[in-house]
Parts: structure tokens; sequence; C-alpha cells
């Protein structure tokens, strides 16, 4: 089989899975005080040193979560709702129109049940917003800015975006920001301090950890309020007993980022590089989206569109070939929705159906790329027939 | 083969499924999201998000790949719209038949035929038999099962290019295999409404779809009795609902004999004047080649209803085709829009849809 749909999952990194795998024959509730709790503690104290080493920050700026989902939640709505608290006239949030829906449906949920208001940034034909779009949409009415959140890369395009920018722009109005860098970490040099955000998200599966954990970064000087109340356990913005394995074997993936995240983002983007040469050799009216240069774009990433196709049918088509790759987000696979990240770039809505995201990831190797070059010309025409078809019989 | 099994969610099509794929095929497994959540923007599922979690586990149980295709646009274009049409104009429509029609085996087979399969599996309970002419439908060894009717719109191509692995075996039999399987469908009780009005509520969809359109209720005389809210809630042979207050002089029971949306009439009479011996018929859909001269055969107006012995003629003129069919007994209740089914023995010949009765 040939997996290329690493930005929904990557294998776990051998580190990651081995520390993982200790821990699971272990006892203790991190919470406890005896000494299979003290034993736990110092297992999760020691990630979270990891987590900040990896990623910039200090380690009490490391809330763990189950996940980048729970991690966009706390701050799409935590920061709302302590903003709020400390200036009822912040009810604004200027976002950028192509997050993940793990930011997006917190939004709307926002604006349906608690009197938010979302600013939506413009994007350009890569998907990436503007710092002085950033500017405008704050100075239109600076004291009704609660936040301003815009993820570090896309999910599905990969287009990087300008976070350190953004996060200048609006820290000229004293206005927090939160970045998703989920698909960022591991593979880019992601640096919390640095990047003078204030909020950013991290998943463990995304970076060759285990499924179900995750992190928010928060500034020391940032409130929010609590999504989950119980026992207080991560500096009580997040409760819940940790998952201690989960949390040892992110720590063990962050780890192995630092060490080796620059030699194996340079060796993907070689295996995309070829990848998307030979898709384009194949089919050469494929339309690679996103920015052309690798510079701004995700080194796992291709993304095209390929005009009179439907995205469901080449994932078939490509499954039956033992291709894995996605038309998009895993989250809204099922019944085929055009891409909200594609309608917002610009592209029309047959052009969004028609669209498929090949990531590749840290277990990439020349043999998937050769697959894909052997079968997307065929599965491409198949697909073309399969959608004029579809269409006369509408 | 590559054969494309639509699993639906339930029992039936789930062991479709795995005895096509037992028979040596290739099989690969589609449900059919039909229709849209009311909910509008950004709503994501279809009508029921269990029956494609259901659908999507049974493929999962049988190692199938598995996609949603979404065919609701085709669906509310070709058969809910239509269902309310037919509905608004005083016939009584059967919307099974015009899905498996223009969605399952016209907008699902093409799609499946451009993307290299050769075939889709159904669980529906008929069979298919290889005759000289090319495969026959014919009805299910299960009687009481049997859904030869609503198949009885395919045509020669379509039969080709369909599977219906159920058609040998009863129900009790396929919920016992499904069981066996592993397949936790097995239980699952037996959709009967029409999919897209989940609440059974018909009468109900209908008038929140048309808007109320009150009108009075006569008897065969003309005398005016009482009043609807709209004739799309009424079907000839219709007895229940009716809410005339007051029962008939001769205190008989009274039915829905006529339902006249442009005058906004229904008009009620005795069970003896829903009696019909001849049934017209228009777009003639012939399962094998179409019979050249009058055909002993039987015809079935209803999907669980009973055959009559009748004879039936096609005829093409400048009107068009039409079908006519003589029953040799009168049946009861025969409304414009339902689909006459005629059978040789249990070989489905073909059907129409009914536009005028006598
Ligand atoms: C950009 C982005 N944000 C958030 C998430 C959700 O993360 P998780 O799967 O850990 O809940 C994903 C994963 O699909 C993602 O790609």
């Amino acid at each position: 089989m040939a997996y290329l749909d690493h930005a929904a999952t990557t294998p776990m990194l051998p580190a990651a899975r081995a520390v993982m795998t200790a821990e699971l024959h272990q006892v203790g509730n991190a919470s406890s005080l005896h000494a299979a709790g003290r034993r736990a503690r110092r297992v999760v104290e020691e990630s979270r040193e990891s987590v900040a080493a990896a990623f910039g920050a200090r380690p009490s700026e490391v809330v763990f979560t189950a996940g980048g989902t729970e991690a966009d939640n706390l701050a799409v709505k935590g920061l709302f709702w302590a903003r709020r608290a400390a200036d009822p006239a912040r009810r604004r949030i200027v976002a950028s129109p192509v997050e993940h829906h793990a930011v997006l449906d917190p939004l709307s949920w926002l604006v349906e049940h608690e009197g938010a208001q979302v600013s939506w940034l413009p994007v350009d034909r890569l998907g990436r917003v503007s710092a002085a779009d950033v500017t405008a949409a704050i100075a239109a009415d600076p004291s009704s800015v609660a936040y301003v959140t815009v993820m570090w890369a896309n999910n599905e395009v990969g287009t990087v975006q300008p976070v350190a920018a953004v996060a200048e722009a609006a820290h000229a109005f004293g206005v927090p920001v939160h970045s998703d860098a989920v698909q960022a970490a591991g593979v880019l040099p992601v640096d919390f301090a640095a990047s003078g955000l204030d909020a950013l998200t991290l998943s463990g599966h995304k970076i060759g950890g285990p499924l179900g954990v995750g992190a928010l970064l928060l500034g020391r000087g940032t409130e929010v309020t609590a999504l989950l109340h119980g026992g207080g356990q991560e500096r009580d913005v997040r409760s819940g007993t940790l998952d201690v394995p989960a949390v040892a074997g992110f720590a063990a993936a962050a780890e192995a980022s630092r060490t080796d995240r620059v030699a194996r983002s340079a060796r993907v983007a070689g295996l995309r590089d070829a990848l998307v040469a030979a898709v384009l050799a194949a089919v050469p009216d494929a339309r690679l989206n996103g920015d052309p240069d690798p510079a701004g774009r995700l080194p796992g990433n291709a993304h095209f569109s390929f005009a009179g196709c439907e995205g469901d049918s080449l994932l078939l088509l490509l499954d039956a070939r033992g291709i894995a790759c996605s038309t998009g987000s895993a989250c809204s696979a099922g019944i085929a929705q055009p891409s909200h990240v594609l309608l917002a770039m610009g592209a029309d809505e047959a052009s969004a159906r028609g669209s498929l995201r090949f990531s590749l990831g840290h277990s990439s190797a020349p043999g998937d790329v050769a697959a894909v070059a052997d079968a997307i010309g065929p599965v491409v025409a198949r697909a073309r027939g399969a959608g004029v078809v579809a269409a006369r019989t509408v | 083969m590559r054969v494309l099994a639509a699993l639906s969610g339930g029992v039936d099509s789930a062991v479709a499924a795995a005895r096509a794929r037992d028979a040596g095929h290739d099989v690969t497994g589609v449900h059919l999201a039909l229709s849209r959540q009311a909910a509008g923007a950004g709503s994501r599922g279809c009508c029921t998000r269990e029956d494609a979690r259901d659908a999507q586990r049974a493929a999962d149980v049988l190692d199938l790949p598995f996609y949603v295709w979404d065919l609701s646009t085709e669906f509310s274009a070709q058969v809910v719209d239509d269902f309310v049409a037919e509905y608004a104009a005083g016939r009584t429509p059967n919307p099974c038949l015009r899905c498996n029609e223009r969605i399952k085996f016209t907008a699902v087979l093409a799609r499946a035929l451009a993307l290299g399969f050769d075939a889709i599996c159904t669980g529906h309970y008929a069979r298919l038999v290889d005759g000289p002419d090319g495969p026959e439908l014919h009805r299910a060894v299960d009687t009481d099962k049997d859904q030869s009717y609503v198949l009885g719109v395919l045509q020669p191509h379509q039969l080709a290019a369909a599977l219906f692995p159920l058609g040998g075996d009863t129900k009790r039999a396929v919920r016992a295999e499904a069981a066996h399987r592993g397949l936790a469908v097995a239980a699952k009780p037996d959709s009967t409404d029409v999919c897209f009005v989940p609440d059974g509520d018909t009468a109900g969809f209908l008038s929140r779809t048309l808007g109320p359109a009150p009108g009075p209720v006569v008897d065969v005389d003309g005398v005016v009795l009482g009043t609807h809210g709209g004739t799309y809630g009424f079907t000839v042979g219709q007895r229940r609902g009716l809410r005339l207050g007051r029962p008939a002089a001769d205190g008989r029971p009274r039915y829905v004999l006529a339902v006249s949306p442009v005058t906004r009439t229904v008009t009620v009479g005795p069970r003896e004047r829903l009696s019909v011996t001849r049934v017209e018929g228009v777009r003639p859909r012939w399962c094998g080649p179409a019979p050249t001269r009058p055909l002993r055969c039987t015809a079935q107006l209803r999907a669980h209803g009973m055959a009559v012995p009748a004879l039936a003629e096609h005829r093409a003129d400048a009107d068009g085709e039409r079908v006519l069919v003589r029953l040799d007994e009168p049946l009861l209740g025969v409304a414009a829009g339902q689909a006459v089914v005629l059978y040789q023995g249990t070989r489905v010949v073909g059907s129409a849809t009914v536009d005028r009765v006598a």
C-alpha cells in the first residue's frame, strides 16, 4: 500500500511507540502523592519539558489536552470567554476562513450561542492572509476585538501563513493571537516564543506521536476560561487525569522532531517535488493548489484539482489500486462537500469537488511516488468519464 | 466481476453484498446519501446518519471498501419534487419505483459503469433469470417479501447490470444469515415508510410543502359533506381520516372516490363505486422486449397488492405510448399515479404509470 495521507495521521515514530508501550506497563495517577503517583508525575513533567523545548515554549506554558480538536476548542472558546469577561465589548474574533473545522465550528458555535461576531480575513489565491488585512480588520473597531486566530499552515493545501507578522500586527492593538499549528509542528520550525503568539495548538498524532493527545501552548499572561471542569490538573485550565502513556509518547515524538526535523523535512520535500512533477507529467492540465514556492508550503503537501472529476471517484479508483490519499480533511469525509478552503481561495464549486490531497511524511519512500506516477493518468481519465456521465444524468 | 453494492444500512443490502463477495466478485460498498438535512447551510449529514453508519459498519465487517455517494441533488429533483408534484396534481405516486428507475439504476449505474464496475448489487427481493432475450426479472421466492413490483420499471440494459442475490430466499433466512455473519444490523427492523418522510406522516409532509389548500368534501351527488385542508392529503380508496362527523344516510362507510386538485374537491362514496375493471397507463417500461400483441398476464397495482388476471395491450399513437389493461376481476380503489406492473407467471413483463381508470 502507498500511504499518502500523513496529514490525516502519520505512523508513530519508533521512539514514541517504545516510550508509550513501556509506560502502558506502569501504574500511577500523576495527581497522586504516593510513589506511583510521583513516578507518573515525573514522566508528565519531563514530557512537558520536552514538548516545551521542541516548540520554543516554557514548560509552564504547555497545557496537555486530549488532542488538537480539544486544544483548538479551548483556545477559541476559552479566549473568547476570558476576554469578554474582562471587557464585555470584546466580542469580535478576527479569523481566517481557511481554518480547520476544529476552529471553524467552535467559532460558529460562539456566533450562534454566545453573541460572538467573526470578521473573516481575506485570503489570496494561495490561501494566505496578510498582516495588513489583520491590521485593517482590527483597526475598523479595535476595542471590540477579542482575539485573532490564524493557522500556522493549512491542512488541505499546505499554505504557510505569516503568523509572526500577524501576531505583531495584532499586538500593536494589544490583541492576543492563537494559531493552530497542528500541521506545521514537526515539519516546520515552530517556535512559540519567537513567533510572538499567545496560544498555539499541537496534536500528537500528526507529529509521530499517539492519537488522542495534544497540547495548547498558552503564554503565561494569557487567560482562557476552562472548557472541562474537575480536578484542575492542567493549570486549572484543563481538568482530567492525564493520559501518561500518551503524553510520554507525544513528548518522544516532539523530541524526535527537534533532532530530526530539518533532515526529515528536506527528504520529504524532495519526494513531494517528485510526486508533483510526476502528476503534472501524467496529467498536464492538473492544477497544483496552494503555494508553488516550497518555502511557502508544507514539505509533505501536494494538492491538486483535476477538472471534470469528482474527488470521490478519484479516491475510490486510487484506493482500489492501493493508494491511500484524501480529498481534504478527513473530518468532512463521508459525504463529500466542496472544500471551504478552496472556495475561500476563489475556486469554483466544480473544481473544489475535483480535488485530491497527497500528503507525505517520515515513512514515505520513492516507491509511494512511483505508485502515484503509474496510477494517476489512467485514474484521472476514468474519473473524467464518470464525472461527465454523472453530470449528464442529473 | 467488479460489483458496486448499494448498502442502505439495513440487513438485506448487507447480506446481498456479502453474498456477492462470496460468489467471487470484487465488491465495493456505497451508501447513497439521498436527502439532506433540512438544516441547510453547513449541514453535512443525510436524513439518517445512523443508516450511513450502519452501512459503513456492515462494510467494515465484510471488509469491503466503502464510500458515501451524495445523490441528494438528483434525488430531490427526480424523486421528491416528482412526489410532491404528483400529489399536487391529485395522483398517488410510488417514489420507490421512481428512485429505482432514476437514481439507483440510472444515475448510480451510469457512474458505476464509468468507474469500471460491471454491476450494481442491491438487497431487493427479486430474481434475475437468464432467458432467451437476456436477463428476466422474476418474483422472489418469498412471496411476502417479493419486491419485483418496485423494480418493474427496469429495462433490459439496467437488468443486465443488476445483481439481486436475495430473491431465492426468505427474509427469515436472510436475517439468520446476517446474525451468523456477525452483521450488527441483523435485528434492525425493516424500513416501511417513504424514506424522505421519516415520521411516516405523508399528509403532514405534503401540507408543509404545499401549504394549505382547503376545499369541500362532497358525495357523488355533489352534496357538500365537510371540508378538508388540501386534496393532497387524500388517495383514492382511502377510508380513514375523512373527518366527516355525521355518518352516511345509509350508515355505510364512505371512501375517497376522486381527488380533483383543480376544483379542490374530494369526492366520497360507497365502496362499490371504487370498483375498477379497466386501467390505462402511460410511460411504459418493458423489462424485456415490448409485447407486440395483446398479452394475457396478471396485473398488480400496489407493492404488496394482489395480482389479477388481465389482458394488456401496448399502443403507440400520436398521443404517445399507452398501455391498456382490462382486468378479468374488478379491483377496488386504483389511483392515477400508481404503477400497474404486468406479470406472466413469476416474470415481470413491464409496467406503466396509471393515468385513467374506469
Ligand atoms: C489543522 C488541524 N487542526 C486540528 C486538527 C484536529 O486535531 P486532532 O485530530 O488531534 O483532534 C487537525 C487534524 O485533522 C488539523 O489538521
